[in-house]
């Protein structure tokens, strides 16, 4: 046995004010897995070896870098963000650091290169109350990233970290716990929007010598890094939310199902448990109270269906991971047979804040049924993407216009893909619709875990379904008939008419075998599989039957379908195209327009560079 | 003790299908609360015996305000509203069965599991007459390797039975799901083959397999051979089982005894002699009594283990030999019956014949009728072969007995029955119950009651060992003493049987166990019964009806038995006794892989062979790392081209490994670090002498 540590808040936060003061200057470098790609670290490195002596105006104010979760606005970075100076700077390059230090940091002088440029207007931006891609945000789950170090729990106290957690051992019972979140109106951030509370209810009132909490870290939808921001940028929020969970529901015992490819988020828990167990806000008897809670980290292997709850927790049992029939739901019988609640990073993520403010304070967010804010992973299309965070019911217009600055090279829009590969997708016409788990359901779409990918008229759509029961297909498990056989179906049928093959009876045959996949199947990752297919083909079906009456990709994406043809406006009639061609497709009469006979022609391409006037192209 | 259950009020709920009332009380789930309405709901994946696995989609029904829902996965509940055939669940049913279809390797004409096949059945039922995706028919390779069982991936259509029925029934767990998506596969853990796995050969994996995917291994084809040669004698017997359980296929009964038919269709087969296996049960209860009385007058190596299923003689041999000497030393009846027809009865077959006449032991051929996979492996023993012959030449299931029989075309129904042939066609009642789950130990106890106490049972029926429960025990006093016996069906039953004993939990005397569901009687080589329960139930029937209607009901009664003791064997553990009919048993517990060669000498120089092992226990000890320090020794010293090293699994010493061995002699504990000196000794001081 180690040794008890009791918790003592107060003398944290104290400990944690020094610290701060300590601190001085702070010069934030964005550190989330994508500035990290883009070299944050060397960037650090380099601070760290020039500035570790380094004076702001050479007064007497010390400097301190710090590596900080993600800003979001992942294409710009790396972020480097000096708030005492109330600048941000983008697309820093581990070359740029001995500048800022000599110039910013020793001289107060902005650089005017590092400033974020809009985009459309060419303006310069210096920090994010200017910032579009900012303005129009409400940040409560990731309010802390990107401004403290997720590896020093002091930077979370200092936050009011752990303080929800005290609240509610201190004075309310468990029942109390979630009723208040049964009030906040807070729904599951995973996908199905089920009341948090309710769940909650359920799993207390399960009477058990035993129950698991476990939190639901399996993010795998393409184009989805929500809870990775979270995890990477904030993971003592995430503890504390399981915390609260696990006192509410009547648990010791947790796990983070984390993915195995998120070695960032990994480390930042697994240092994260060890500073909460130093301090005594993990172990037994917290804050002297009867509960008592530990949290293990369980790496998943890959597999995208162990998303899915049941199947999540046969992975955690050792098995393989496949999804079982419910009932019974995890919340009677789940985890070594044990009740368990399983909830999303960003459901436990949002805990802390309801509790710290109030079910009535957070309920202020959001609409009526859909209350707080939701994270969505923006990108496609847009000119800003990253991850973002709105209130629900925010309209796509703001989210794609306002937040996304809007298409690239000023492109009409098209759709986004919303939910990933078990989501649909939304037109124009839905521009103005509010995001919400009611609105979204009605339209054949799903919050889902917050995926957003925009599409320009370059898009062709009946590719992008394609894609996504391709990823589905793949990452079926294969237990049950119509997801492991529909779904490769599904996708025949798919790729049969993008490569221009396929007839109506095709067409037919995919609508109805869509429905029964989507009644039929055993999981959610079955039956939300046709989602792609069926809501593009309720708002694109005339795309579908260019692909097979016309043969035609009207996006111009479809290789298969491309077809080579002759300007005869630009043709010189020179036959040069004639003697390539290795099937003699192309005929004419010498000076005048020639063209391709499209039944002979095999689309080698061979004829396009031969032409002296740039008359043949594919398209 | 005993296996008397309180029968419990069951209260009545009632429940609409369809519109009508129907009434539930203890069904497991909504599944069986249709059927018993009378609506056969179709179903790939559920069996009864196994746990739900909710995967083939195929018992969809629409609850009221419960939307589409898997019935197999559902508890009845009472006034709940359900319809079964809807506009949704008949679509989903069709085409369920029309995606199986197009992946699947549709050459039913010649499947072995023709008719007999539940996507036939089903797909003929629901009316599937054209399937309009594109075929997915993969060429996948069949495994063959196992004796007793074929697995064709190209037939299976993942319901799961099997892996649950080897991990559930048996507790091996040699079959799993590989693979994702369309490539989802079910095949032993790194794609070994069946042979090279805990395979007991029990086959419980072909007999809920609803296709052709996992099946039985079939010696037809062979035995009509040895039927057509002339010059071969050809001998069979008939287990016990075999007799309750064949009139199915003819549309007989469940349970029905056909020992008749089958002898005649068997002598207008061409069978040259028809004897019956309950003789040799009869002969092993004689040897097995005596052993046990011996065992329970000494306390040694209690309690007695019964040796007649060979899946569960595996079972130990692979995963507790620790056990084996509890195991009794009797060879099974099947082949007792074996070595005695091959000594004796062959010299009976030659006493009244001329010279000319005489049958050479060679042109004997025994073939055994069983409801068994595993005695196909069994029969290939190396302890019941000599002079490389088999005691048991050839094992048919009752499978492929039916299906004999109608190749032959013979009208099973209506051919008039006949006498079994003499002198192994005389047999007790004791003999018969074999086949049932508690049958050995129930003969057993009759002829070991008897000969301690010289006086006559009161009672023949011992009813506490009877039944299809998978744990039963019964205490009988004999002469004062207390004999607890344990009668255990399944291994996994078996296993956690063991496991008490280990404990010192469990004090019995006598451990009967079979490996299949009821004992032989629900054999993976018998017709399929995982469709209904009442199956097993009325086989188990026919057999202990066989009993009472038997003159005879204790073996030593039996007077043929009484008369080749007299004539052959002495008695029972005499010497004679015990050549025939004894037999010894082996460790397996080791894996079996390929010897995989890391570097080899040139020809013509001085070679030396190393050996390591790199198991799993002498991997974890860091055999890897002898192997690096031993390659590196070789290549410092320059003699790279004059060692072979080889990677070989499990010498049986894995608490002191790694192990290794050179040129013939073993080393333990050869730890990187003991290498250099192991080296010098024995490698280098050999080339170092030459030069």
């Amino acid at each position: 046995m180690t040794e008890m540590v009791k918790a003592d808040l107060k003398n944290e936060v104290k400990n944690a004010q020094e610290y701060f003061e300590n601190t001085g200057m702070r010069v934030l470098i964005c550190s989330g897995t994508g500035c990290v790609a883009n070299g944050a670290f060397d960037i650090f490195k380099k601070f760290r070896e020039l500035g570790a002596d380094v004076l702001y105006k050479n007064e007497d104010k010390k400097i301190t870098t710090v590596k900080t979760g993600c800003h979001g606005f992942c294409e710009q970075g790396v972020f480097v963000a000096i708030p005492d100076l109330d600048v941000i700077y983008v697309k820093v390059k581990a070359d740029d650091v001995e500048e800022i230090i000599e110039k910013t940091l020793k001289n107060g002088e902005i650089l005017d290169k590092f400033l974020y440029e809009e985009p459309k207007t060419g303006q310069k931006f210096k920090n994010s109350a200017e910032i579009d891609f900012y303005k129009s945000q409400t940040k409560l789950v990731l309010n802390n990233c990107g401004k403290i170090d997720p590896e020093s729990i002091e930077e979370y106290v200092y936050s009011r970290g752990y303080e929800a957690l005290e609240k509610v051992l201190k004075n309310s019972t468990p029942e109390q716990v979630c009723e208040e979140v049964l009030k906040s109106g807070l729904r599951g951030r995973g996908g199905g929007g089920f009341p948090t509370g309710r769940k909650w209810q359920f799993v207390r009132a399960n009477d058990s010598d035993k129950k698991y909490v476990i939190c639901n870290a399996d993010e795998g939808d393409p184009g989805a890094f929500m809870d990775c921001g979270i995890m990477e940028g904030d993971p003592h929020r995430l503890l504390e939310g399981m915390l609260i969970a696990a006192y509410a529901v009547g648990s010791d015992e947790g796990y983070i199902y984390v993915r195995a490819e998120y070695p960032l988020a990994v480390r930042r828990l697994k240092i994260a448990i060890q500073q909460a167990e130093n301090r005594g806000f993990l172990g037994n008897n917290i804050f002297g109270s009867d509960f008592s809670f530990k949290i293990k980290i369980k790496e998943g292997a890959g597999a995208f269906v162990c998303g899915e709850e049941t199947a999540l927790i046969a992975s955690i049992e050792g098995e393989r991971g496949m999804p079982m029939p419910k009932p019974p739901f995890p919340a009677q019988s789940g985890l070594f047979d044990k009740p368990t609640l399983i909830n999303n990073v960003e459901t436990f993520a949002n805990v802390p804040t309801v509790i710290l403010n109030g079910a009535d304070e957070y309920k202020k967010y959001g609409t009526e049924t859909s209350a707080g804010t939701k994270t969505f992973a923006l990108t496609g299309e847009v000119n800003n993407t990253g991850l973002i965070e709105v209130p629900l019911g925010t309209t796509l217009r703001e989210i794609v216009y306002n937040i996304g600055g809007g298409l690239r090279n000023n492109k009409e829009f098209k759709a986004v893909q919303i939910g990933g590969p078990s989501g649909g997708c939304l037109t124009r016409d839905h521009l103005d619709m509010p995001l919400d788990y009611e609105s979204l359901t009605k339209v054949g779409a799903m919050v889902g875990s917050g995926g957003l990918v925009a599409m320009n008229a370059d898009t062709c759509i009946v590719e992008v379904a394609r894609f996504f029961l391709q990823f589905t297909q793949s990452e079926s498990c294969g237990k049950c008939i119509p997801c492991r056989e529909g779904t490769k179906q599904m996708l025949n049928i798919l790729e049969k008419i993008v490569h221009g093959d396929a007839a109506l009876k095709d067409l037919d045959l995919l609508e109805e075998l869509a429905e029964v996949v989507k009644l039929g199947s055993l999981c959610g990752l079955g039956k939300t599989a046709p989602n792609p297919v069926l809501s593009t083909l309720k708002y694109f079906r005339d795309e579908y039957l260019a692909h097979i009456e016309g043969k035609r990709c009207p996006a111009g994406v479809c290789e298969a379908l491309k077809i080579i043809s002759i300007d005869s406006a630009r043709c010189v009639g020179c036959s040069k195209c004639t003697r390539t061609c290795p099937v003699e497709a192309i005929s004419g009469e010498i000076r005048k327009p020639f063209v391709i006979d499209q039944e002979k022609c095999i689309k080698c391409g061979a004829c396009i560079p031969v032409c002296p006037v740039d008359a043949i192209s594919k398209n | 003790m005993g296996t008397s259950t309180v029968d419990n009020k069951k209260t009545e709920n009632k429940l609409m299908v369809d519109g009508r009332e129907v009434s539930f009380s203890d069904e497991k789930n909504l599944l069986e609360v249709i059927r018993k309405a009378g609506i056969e709901v179709p179903t790939f994946c559920y069996r009864p015996d196994l746990t739900t696995y909710g995967a083939c989609r195929m018992c969809v029904v629409e609850i009221d305000g419960r939307g589409i829902q898997t019935s197999c996965t559902i508890k009845p509940e009472p006034g709940m509203k359900v319809q079964v055939n809807t506009e949704k669940t008949r679509k989903i049913r069709k085409m369920t069965v029309e995606l199986l279809l197009a992946s699947h390797d549709r050459d039913c004409t010649v499947c072995a599991k023709s008719e007999n096949c539940d996507l036939q059945d089903l797909s003929k039922k629901l009316g599937v007459r054209d399937v309009r995706f594109e075929s997915r028919k993969t060429n996948l390779p069949i495994d063959d390797s196992n004796p007793s069982i074929i697995r064709d991936p190209n037939k299976c259509i993942l319901c799961g039975a099997c892996v649950r029925a080897c991990r559930e029934i048996q507790g091996a767990g040699c079959l799993s799901f590989v693979n994702r998506g369309s490539e989802a596969q079910v095949m032993p853990a790194y794609g070994k083959d069946l042979r090279e796995v805990d395979c007991t050969y029990c086959g419980q994996c072909t007999s809920v397999c609803p296709t052709g995917a996992l099946r039985i291994k079939s010696d037809i084809d062979r035995v009509w051979e040895q039927l057509i040669d002339k010059k071969k004698k050809v001998v069979v017997q008939i287990a016990p089982a075999v007799r309750i359980a064949t009139g199915e296929a003819f549309g007989l009964p469940y349970g029905e005894n056909t020992l008749g038919l089958i002898t005649a269709a068997l002598r207008r087969i061409g069978f040259d002699a028809i004897f019956d296996t309950c003789f040799t049960a009869d002969l092993t209860i004689m040897e097995e009594a005596t052993e046990f009385i011996e065992r329970f007058k000494s306390g040694e190596n209690l309690p007695l283990f019964t040796s007649c299923c060979p899946a569960w003689v595996r079972f130990l041999e692979q995963r507790y030999p620790d056990f084996l000497k509890n195991l009794s030393s009797c060879k099974s009846p099947q082949q007792m019956f074996g070595s005695v027809a091959k000594k004796v009865l062959i010299e009976e077959f030659n006493l009244n014949r001329s010279n000319e006449e005489q049958i050479k032991k060679e042109d004997i051929v025994i073939v055994s009728i069983m409801p068994c996979t595993a005695k196909k492996t069994e029969c290939r023993r190396e302890e019941f072969q000599s002079e490389g012959s088999r005691d048991v030449d050839f094992v048919l299931t009752t499978q492929e007995l039916i299906r004999m029989i109608n190749e032959a075309g013979i009208d099973f129904r209506h051919i008039e029955p006949e006498h079994l042939d003499s002198p192994f066609g005389i047999f007790s009642g004791a003999g018969v119950i074999f086949g049932s789950s508690g049958g050995v130990a129930e003969a057993a106890l009759r002829t070991a009651y008897e000969k301690i106490t010289g006086k006559k049972i009161e009672k023949v029926a011992i009813t506490e060992a009877r039944g299809l429960h998978t744990v039963k025990e019964l205490t009988i006093n004999i002469e004062g003493h207390d004999v607890k016996v344990a009668i255990v069906n399944t291994l996994s039953e078996a296993a956690a049987l063991l496991e008490r004993i280990k404990k010192g939990e469990a004090d019995y005397h006598m451990v009967e166990v079979m490996a299949c569901p009821g004992g032989c009687l629900g054999g993976a080589g018998q017709p399929p019964s995982y469709k209904d329960r009442e199956i097993k139930e009325r086989r188990m029937k026919g057999l202990y009806d066989a009993d009472v209607h038997n003159p005879i009901h204790k073996s030593h009664d039996n007077p043929e038995i009484i008369r080749l003791y007299e004539k052959w064997l002495e008695k029972p553990n005499s010497r004679t006794a015990h050549e025939l009919l004894h037999t010894h048993y082996k460790n397996r517990k080791r894996i079996l892989g390929e010897i995989i060669s890391l570097a080899s000498a040139e020809e013509g120089e001085v070679v030396t062979d190393v050996q390591v092992c790199v198991g799993t226990s002498c991997y974890a000890k860091g055999s890897y790392n002898t192997i690096d320090a031993l390659t590196k020794l070789i290549k410092d010293n320059g003699l790279e081209n004059r060692v072979n090293i080889k990677a070989t699994f499990c010498m049986e010493q894995c608490s002191k490994g790694p192990s290794l061995v050179i040129d013939g002699e073993a080393f333990t504990e050869a730890t990187s670090k003991k290498m250099e000196q192991i080296f010098r000794d024995k490698i280098l001081s050999k080339y170092a002498a030459k030069s």
